[in-house]
């Protein structure tokens, strides 16, 4: 079977028609993983014997002519800060190492109930920070469209997993851009629902205002499916809404014509690639063919998101993280004296150097004198944020832009300078702010063969209509690509 | 410069972090940096503005009701029977780097 551009229906059908079987689908990935894993690094832990048990179990099915779940026999894999019963979860970090975990994911938990299988668990930043996947505990993750640059992050390993046929699909978490990025910067589609539509139960949490769990997928119907799957009420998890979940995969067959779509200056200014620029406004133009009528708006503290970002973000880390003390779980520092210097020596020796970083920074802004001038004021400066997505989804739909100013850099290139690090971000941490969905879907590439990734960011709990939009677009490309 | 040496050592002891000597001269260097670019929000007069601590803050609160009552949306019914069982002892302590088969254990807490 060949796994190349091997989508979700492909995957069901292939079982469903008894042309192949899970087992040997799944085998045929896991063969594909061992191949060409080495050179790119996605996986940081396979479940073979867990993947091969589900699919038994859907062969039995498919054998007894019985009705295959939405996901039945398709490979998945999962971001390793989403904890998997019986199967290390690392979070990219040292400290938990020889974790083991209990329980399992809520999200994880779905796709196995809709017949997914679980390949195995997906390289990433240190719990989850990063932009680039070199934060890694383990190993960094080659992009599979050039490997001497970044996957980026922090679900690098997704994104490369899914852009390389090392899964059909694959779950991640985003925080200030960590599916759409590496989604970008890989080629796939990256999806962000909005806060509250997706269950964060047996997600490791990094920020927990700011986490969300969303899909990377080859096409944006995969997206759709996924999304469907994992979304809902979920009495695990009190910030999970009680908002009904629509059939997104019903709603990408809505016409997008007569759509209003935005268009912020905001989000096109300094620092902005020149190939990434003329990719994006090509999709623009491509969309008001489409029949959307492109409207020019204006988000005028989008300057501040990555500061206000990099204070609650790294706040509320410092606080999540406390719970890393050798005591209950995880990595302890050998040989120390008393409680004090095990608590030091375990946290010193397990996190990394950008971990430290964040908690510090986090610590900093949250402590006596600080707390007002630094986190207070971010906290404000949030609302004005989200205030101008607000004034401008009057008038819109929904709004487009880059995913990342930049295509993937190299290995190596932004390692010793956080701040350029952190501005990688500078287009997708608004939406983790302000709590709205967001999607990128491929636009282009540049002429070193590098992915382009197109936004699209929509109001809360309107996941439907940027996978409508993102759906079409995708489909233009398509015919264009078939013409040509 | 705004964070010094000895910031670095107050909020690493508050941190629960040791850090070695050039892990300090690195982070003095790094947090400087980035404060300094952070700085750009002092631009910004937000007198006015309350804070937002997350977008649930906008959506389901009860703004007639005061205290814990405004997010009664993200409650639900006691139940009796819990939603999930407490981890059973063994599974509890099966991830623990030091145990006694009862209890966690740790380095010595009080000194004398």
């Amino acid at each position: 079977m060949n796994l190349k551009s091997l989508t979700i229906h492909d995957a069901r059908s292939a079982v469903l028609q008894r042309k192949s079987t899970a087992t040997s689908l799944a085998e045929a990935f896991y063969t594909k993983i061992q191949s060409d894993d080495l050179k790119i690094g996605a996986y940081l832990t396979l479940c073979k014997e867990r993947a091969l048990a589900k699919a038994e179990e859907i062969d039995e099915l498919a054998e007894k002519g019985q009705r295959l779940p939405l996901l039945g026999g398709v490979p998945v894999a999962i971001k390793d800060v989403m904890v998997t019963k019986g199967v290390r979860t690392t979070a990219g970090s040292k400290i938990l190492g020889n974790y083991t975990p209990p329980d399992d994911c809520t999200a994880v938990a779905r796709l196995e109930a809709a017949g997914a299988i679980v390949l195995g668990k997906l390289n990433c930043d240190e719990f989850a920070m990063g932009s680039s996947n070199e934060n890694s505990a383990w190993k960094p993750v080659h992009n599979p469209r050039d490997l001497s640059r970044v996957p980026g992050g922090s679900s690098g390993g997704a994104a490369a997993a899914v852009a390389a046929d090392m899964a059909v699909a694959a779950l991640g978490s985003d925080t200030g851009g960590s599916v759409r990025q590496p989604a970008s910067f890989c080629g796939v589609v990256g999806l962000m629902p909005t806060y509250g539509r997706v269950s964060r139960y047996g997600l490791i949490a990094f920020a927990s205002s700011l986490d969300h769990i969303g899909p990377l997928t080859k096409t944006v119907r995969d997206a759709a499916i996924l999304l469907g799957v994992i979304a809902g009420r979920d009495p695990m998890d009190s910030t999970c809404a009680e908002v009904p979940v629509p059939d997104y995969v019903a709603e990408l067959e809505k016409p997008i014509k007569g759509l209003k779509i935005g268009v912020a200056k905001e989000y096109f200014g300094e620092g902005l690639d020149n190939e990434v620029r003329k990719s994006v406004e090509a999709a623009i133009q491509k969309l008001a063919e489409l029949g959307c009528e492109i409207v020019e708006v204006s988000l005028p503290h989008t300057k501040y998101a990555i500061p206000t970002y990099y204070i609650i973000a790294t706040a509320e880390a410092s606080a999540n993280l406390a719970r890393f003390d050798g005591v209950r779980y995880g990595f302890r520092a050998p040989e120390a004296r008393t409680l004090s210097a095990m608590y030091r020596g375990t946290r010193d020796l397990g996190f990394g150097a950008e971990v430290k970083r964040r908690i510090m920074l986090g610590t900093y802004a949250l402590s006596a004198g600080y707390y007002d001038a630094y986190y207070l004021k971010a906290q404000r400066v949030r609302t004005l944020l989200t205030r101008d997505f607000e004034e401008v989804f009057k008038r819109v739909h929904a709004i487009v832009t880059p995913t990342s100013p930049t295509p993937a850099f190299k290995l190596g290139e932004k390692v010793d300078d956080p701040l350029a690090m952190y501005l990688a971000d500078i287009y997708t941490v608004t939406a983790d702010l302000a709590g709205i969905p967001g999607i990128s879907v491929p636009c282009g590439q540049t002429r070193e063969n590098l992915p382009i990734g197109l936004q699209i960011l929509g109001k809360h709990f309107d996941e439907a209509t940027i996978l409508r939009v993102a759906h079409v677009y995708e489909m233009s490309r398509v015919e264009e690509s078939l013409k040509s | 410069m705004k964070v010094t040496e000895k910031d670095v050592t107050y909020v690493a002891d508050l941190a629960n972090l040791e850090l070695t000597l050039a892990e300090r001269e690195r982070m003095i260097r790094d947090l400087n940096s980035i404060l300094d670019y952070i700085d750009s929000l002092s631009e910004l007069d937000t007198t006015n503005v309350p804070p937002m601590a997350q977008i649930s803050d906008r959506f389901g609160v009860d703004e007639s009701r005061q205290g814990s009552a405004r997010f009664a949306y993200a409650s639900r019914e006691d139940v009796h029977e819990g939603l999930r069982k407490s981890l059973p002892h063994d599974v509890a302590l099966a991830n623990a780097p030091d145990s006694d088969g009862t209890f966690f254990e740790v380095p010595k807490v009080i000194e004398r």
